[in-house]
């Protein structure tokens, strides 16, 4: 799914979901159950990957040549904690990626960093870290492929990819 | 006699001994200062039985391709020749070469018995009137004439410069398939000049930076097979790999043989941070060279084996450091503005090759060890990861191009900064590793 599409959703969820406390996506418990039923599994099932993905999103984004937290990506990360910590069976890989501006064996380490640094705030926000693996791409996994900094910004990032349940 | 005096801007190319052993009238001093390529002739060598007659042409065409794309060396068309040679053993009519301006002239015969084939050749200095050296055969498979072509136009350039060639030499990189964000990545393995492409592995996951062991039988490289980066030893010959040891929660990568083919350094990450190891291939006993917060990574041993050099962005941005083989103090190496990354020790041990990012660009660099006389030979998009050839006078390298449609393919370049040519491949490239020169 692309970033934008992603923006446009949280956007929507924002609007309609006015009860939770402003700009903080990480509320759960069927706050937005008002935008009408959930459907296990979808998007507005709180409890779904689908949901972590696209609602409390999956991703944050670093600035050039940094794997420091910008408050927008605390943000993001406060809520993945609290859907990880409400969701225990699963456990996630963090990812870390960078733009292809550098070479390829230190951005291998720059993605390390930076799924470190994800990793890390969710272990302080009392997520296990027996359930949280990394590994960086360096710039192998580009999603957007233009070379300007539109894609640039996108491309430095972590993702947190949700692994079904603890035992798998 | 004929002197051709070849630039290099670093360095003093042959070592006493060498050109002591190989001082000859017809010679290019691979030397400061400029620049016509030796003109030379190739006649089709002559067929010694009725089944070598393509071979005896197609030699001579591998010859004569080897030697002009150094860029030292520029044929002179058949079209122009005013004699045929059909007699190997005949003496040459020197007169017939000179009007022509052969400075050097390349003879020779192919003759195939059974499944083999053996290849005779000369090498004459035609302004001086005389033989250079002695003329050489080699036998083998027949299959394997590409082989021998570029060992008698490894033996021509040697004569001629007094330095090692680098033809029969191979190359194992990163093919590479589809867009930016798809890109489909095996490891391949092929001749110097892109001739006889091998596949060693799929394209299901990721493969990253190949690196020959000193006597070119095994490949080193960083695989995603298990999902995480780690590090695999492939046996070329068998086609046969295995992962060295690693802990859980680790993950490892730039990985590259020490000169013994018995050690390899290579950076291991944990807990995001990335540091230099060297490991047993063997026993797996690892050994830690470095402990920073910053990046350590891109090790590679001098030819020697007594030091590394490595990057670091320990002072704030990636520079270059070198480092005794067992770990310890580590000196700085670049101090120019922009970021230096992925150092390669030249076989001679005279220069580093390196990555350089300045300004939204990207070159391939070499310096001195002491760090002196920084050299950047190219500019583009995005260069990267140098390879030396088994001489130590040409670098290969990838070259991305920008956008949305870019892709990657291999180049090479001479050290002096001159004939960057595109290197032929199938498909795009990355990550080239030149192997040593072939027995």
């Amino acid at each position: 799914m692309s970033i934008l599409k992603k923006i446009l959703m949280i956007g929507a969820l924002v609007t309609v979901s006015a009860c939770t406390d402003a700009g903080r996506l990480g509320g759960l418990g069927g706050q937005d159950a008002g935008a009408g039923a959930i459907v296990p599994g979808s998007a507005n099932d709180p409890a779904s990957p689908a949901y972590f993905n696209q609602t409390v999103g999956d991703r944050v984004l670093f600035a050039v040549d940094q794997s420091t937290l910008s408050v927008q990506a605390q943000t993001i990360l406060e809520s993945q904690a609290q859907w990880l910590l409400t969701n225990a069976e699963y456990s996630a890989v963090i990812e870390g990626h960078a733009d292809e501006q550098g070479t390829r064996e230190y951005n291998l380490a720059l993605g390390a960093r930076r799924a470190n640094a994800a990793r890390e705030y969710l272990i302080s926000r009392g997520v296990a870290g027996t359930r949280l693996k990394t590994v960086s791409y360096g710039k192998e996994r580009p999603i957007e492929i233009c070379s300007e900094e539109s894609c640039y910004a996108q491309n430095r990032r972590s993702v947190t990819v949700l692994a079904g349940g603890l035992t798998s | 006699m004929i002197r051709l005096l070849l630039s290099l801007m670093i360095g003093a190319l042959v070592t006493a001994s060498q050109s002591a052993a190989q001082n000859g009238p017809l010679r290019i001093e691979i030397d400061q200062g400029v620049i016509e390529p030796l003109p030379f002739a190739v006649p089709d060598f002559v067929p010694a039985s009725a089944a070598a007659s393509d071979l005896a042409k197609q030699v001579a065409r591998v010859v004569a391709e080897d030697l002009s794309g150094t860029g030292l060396f520029r044929e002179i068309p058949a079209s122009a020749y005013v004699s045929r040679v059909r007699d190997f053993a005949a003496p040459v009519n020197y007169e017939d070469w000179k009007v022509i301006n052969a400075q050097a002239l390349i003879t020779g015969s192919a003759k195939v018995s059974g499944s083999n084939l053996t290849v005779q050749f000369r090498v004459y200095d035609v302004f001086s009137g005389a033989e250079l050296g002695a003329g050489l055969q080699f036998t083998g498979p027949t299959a394997g004439w590409r082989r021998m072509a570029h060992k008698v136009a490894d033996a021509v350039y040697s004569r001629i410069t007094g330095e090692g060639g680098y033809f029969d030499s191979r190359v194992v990189f990163v093919s590479e398939t589809g867009p930016k964000n798809q890109r489909r990545k095996r490891l391949a393995i092929m001749d110097y000049d892109g001739a006889n492409v091998q596949y060693l592995t799929d394209s299901s996951s990721i493969v990253l930076a190949p690196r020959f062991s000193p006597t070119g039988d095994r490949v080193l490289y960083t695989g995603y097979e298990t999902g995480f980066p780690r590090i695999y030893v492939l046996d070329i010959g068998r086609v046969q790999r295995r992962a060295l040891e690693q802990q859980d929660g680790t993950m490892s990568f730039a990985p590259r043989f020490a000169p013994d083919g018995k050690t390899v350094v290579f950076s291991l990450t944990e807990g995001g941070n990335t540091d230099i190891y060297t490991m047993s291939v063997d026993t797996g006993q690892t050994r830690r060279l470095t402990s920073a917060p910053s990046i350590e990574t891109a090790p590679s041993f001098s030819p020697d084996g007594r030091q590394i050099v490595f990057e670091s962005d320990r002072s704030g941005t990636q520079q270059l450091y070198i480092m005794p083989a067992g770990g310890g103090e580590a000196r700085r190496l670049s101090f120019g503005q922009g970021r230096y990354g992925t150092p390669v020790w030249s076989p001679r041990g005279d220069l580093i090759a390196f990555t350089k990012q300045s300004k939204g660009r990207f070159h391939i660099g070499v310096m001195r060890v002491d760090g002196s006389e920084e050299r950047l030979l190219t500019a583009s998009f995005l260069d990267e990861g140098p390879t030396w050839a088994p001489n130590g006078r040409v670098i290969m390298f990838a070259r991305e191009s920008q956008g949305a449609q870019g892709r990657s393919a291999l180049y090479s370049v001479d050290i002096t900064g001159r004939n960057l040519r595109p290197v032929r491949t199938p498909d795009g490239g990355s990550d080239p590793s030149w192997s040593p020169l072939q027995n």
